[in-house]
């Protein structure tokens, strides 16, 4: 039906002596968005890690677009967006998109029209000449939001990209993702806000190391009899723990 | 090029960051300044002596030694008291032919002072009492041949400097190097860190960017900084506090920029092992001092040998011998090219492993 951009094979990650991924097999397909839910400390962020070659699985096999990642060329088409803003505060907004958009290798006018639209999305164009570090928190995540949008990413990743946004335009950057969904590009968003997870076109569910449930949002309900995600969540959760107390 | 985007970027942050930019800047040269009204005021330690029993003559001649004064007292206890008192800084007892000094010792040159003063008045009178002899016995002695003592002059010359050369020109070479390395060390190190607590050197890794072009985006922005940081400081040091550079400024230059570099890539490795500034600024005592110790400010001659090979393995002592070089003995290219290229090996071992220590947060 879909190719598939991002394979996560029998993945298997160790901090010492803590298990935090157990054999993770996790496909994204092209064209999708794809949210990563599961609670804190679940590895979200671990398995973003591992996906953007930033760590190496103790065994186990990654690949984006076929190739096996860790893979320096292949970042240039991927938009990544932390859980820390991770700005540069002495800079301006625009300062901080025209950094990002050199190390993308966009050049001149590209580069331009690409700030241009992204501050557009999400609504910083008067604030782009002032510095950072006059910035709200709520200004900073839409910086960081923007700067990940920069570039011809096919594949989107992103960290928590709505925590301290207001609902008005949460609601204007969803749109945006799906906007670029619509035209192919495959977007990895985890999240802790559940009712954005119906938003999603699948929810994959980490627990305990594991994929515990991933399929798309009307699915899930269904399959666990209740009508949120936000049940959908709480119910796996409390099955998982009855697993470990019986175990 | 990414490398100069990234060293645009680091600029572009210093120079908006005006306490940092005038540490940098300012503080070498207030440093400078303040160094030298301490050391240069030619130190003129003057010593308080009391005699007692000791002939008028000796005294005189004592006397006349410059900085020194003399007080004489009818007994050793009362000069005993007045050291006591901290009025005098050394008592001399003449008894039984010979002199009993008792010294307070608060101040070692005070001490080296007096016992110097004391033996060459005590030759000088010698002398005297001899000529006065040899004079006697030659008016005794008829058609004796007229000897007429001559007092030889000295005459000096100076190859550096000049009669008020101070202790403050011999450290002021080191002292350039000592605050490039500093400040560059410090600052540099405090920015990497930044970028690694702040998230944004994992972001920035999370795009194309090659690890070298990190370090190298660095260098070219601390370099050109270094640069800027040297002449304010020669330029100082020459034309305000009018140290004489007998070598080419160019080299003092060309030498703190490469220090500059290597403090740099100093500067980024520490930071690796750093949690936050205060840790950062823990490596001062572990890093800095020990440079200062064995960058030639204290002469290394003097130490033993097994301490001394510690000088070895650290950068400013070879940059402090380069500079002082050119700066006191005008040495040119060849005689510096062994310092510069050690220098150079430290620069590429620790940019090597800066770059191999990014793997830390991307695997490629």
């Amino acid at each position: 039906m879909y190719n598939t951009v991002i394979s996560l094979n029998r993945i298997i990650k160790k901090f010492g002596k803590q298990t935090v991924l157990n054999n993770i097999n996790f496909q994204i397909p092209q064209g999708r968005i794809i949210g990563l839910i599961g609670p804190s400390g679940a590895g979200k962020s671990t398995i973003i890690k591992i996906i953007l070659g930033m760590e190496i699985p103790d065994s186990g096999q990654t690949t984006v677009f076929n190739q096996q990642m860790p893979n320096r060329l292949l970042l240039g088409k991927i938009g990544y967006m932390a859980q820390s803003d991770a700005l540069y505060e002495q800079l301006t907004g625009r300062e901080n998109l025209q950094f990002y958009a050199d190390m993308k290798a966009i050049k001149g006018r590209a580069a331009n029209q690409q700030i241009q639209h992204v501050t557009q999305v999400v609504e910083l164009t008067t604030a782009l000449d002032k510095r950072v570090s006059g910035y709200s928190g709520g200004m900073k995540r839409r910086l960081s939001l923007a700067i990940a949008l920069l570039g011809f990413n096919q594949i989107l990743i992103l960290d928590e990209p709505t925590v301290g946004v207001d609902p008005a335009l949460r609601r204007k950057i969803w749109t945006e993702l799906q906007n670029l969904r619509n035209q192919g590009k495959t977007i990895l968003v985890t999240t802790h806000v559940m009712d954005e997870a119906e938003l999603t076109d699948d929810v994959a569910l980490l627990l305990g190391g594991q994929i515990i449930a991933y399929n798309d949002p009307a699915s899930l309900k269904q399959a666990y009899q209740v009508d949120s995600i936000e049940d959908v969540f709480l119910k796996a959760e409390a099955q998982q723990n009855e697993k470990n107390l019986y175990r | 090029m990414r490398r100069i985007s990234i060293a645009k970027r680091v600029t572009k942050e210093l120079l908006r960051d005006k306490r940092t930019l005038a540490l940098m800047f300012l503080a070498p040269i207030l440093v400078l300044f303040l160094m030298k009204l301490v050391f240069s005021v030619n130190s003129s330690t003057d010593v308080d002596l009391a005699t007692v029993n000791v002939n008028t003559s000796l005294v005189n001649t004592l006397d006349k030694v410059s900085h020194i004064s003399t007080k004489q007292y009818q007994s050793n206890q009362k000069a005993q008291q007045a050291l006591d008192d901290k009025k005098v800084d050394a008592v001399i007892n003449y008894r039984n032919s010979d002199f009993y000094v008792t010294y307070a010792n608060t101040d070692a040159s005070k001490t080296n002072l007096t016992k110097a003063a004391l033996k060459s008045s005590i030759i000088v009178n010698t002398t005297k009492q001899l000529q006065t002899t040899l004079q006697k016995i030659q008016a005794q002695v008829p058609n004796a041949p007229e000897n007429r003592v001559h007092q030889s002059k000295i005459h000096n010359k100076y190859r550096y400097g000049d009669a008020d050369t101070s202790f403050f020109d011999k450290i002021v070479p080191i002292l350039m190097g000592f605050f490039v390395f500093f400040f560059v060390f410090l600052i540099s190190g405090m920015a990497l860190l930044n970028e690694r607590t702040s998230g944004t050197l994992n972001r920035l890794l999370a795009t194309p960017v090659k690890r070298s072009d990190i370090v190298f985006g660095y260098m070219l922005s601390y370099g050109g900084l270094a640069i800027i940081q040297t002449l304010i400081i020669v330029l100082f040091t020459v034309w305000a506090l009018n140290v004489e550079v007998v070598g080419n400024i160019f080299y003092v230059i060309l030498i703190n920029f490469i220090l500059a570099l290597v403090a740099l890539a100093f500067g980024i490795l520490m930071s690796t092992f750093a949690k936050s500034e205060f840790q950062m600024m823990q490596f001062i005592p572990l890093v800095i001092v020990p440079q200062v110790f064995f960058s030639g400010i204290i002469p290394l001659d003097t130490m033993a040998n097994g301490v001394k090979v510690i000088s070895y393995i650290l950068p400013l002592k070879y940059a402090g011998d380069a500079l002082t070089g050119i700066v006191m003995s005008g040495d040119g290219l060849v005689k510096i090219l062994p310092s510069i290229g050690i220098l150079l090996i430290f620069l590429v071992v620790l940019t090597m492993l800066n770059i191999i220590g990014l793997k830390k947060y991307r695997k490629v």
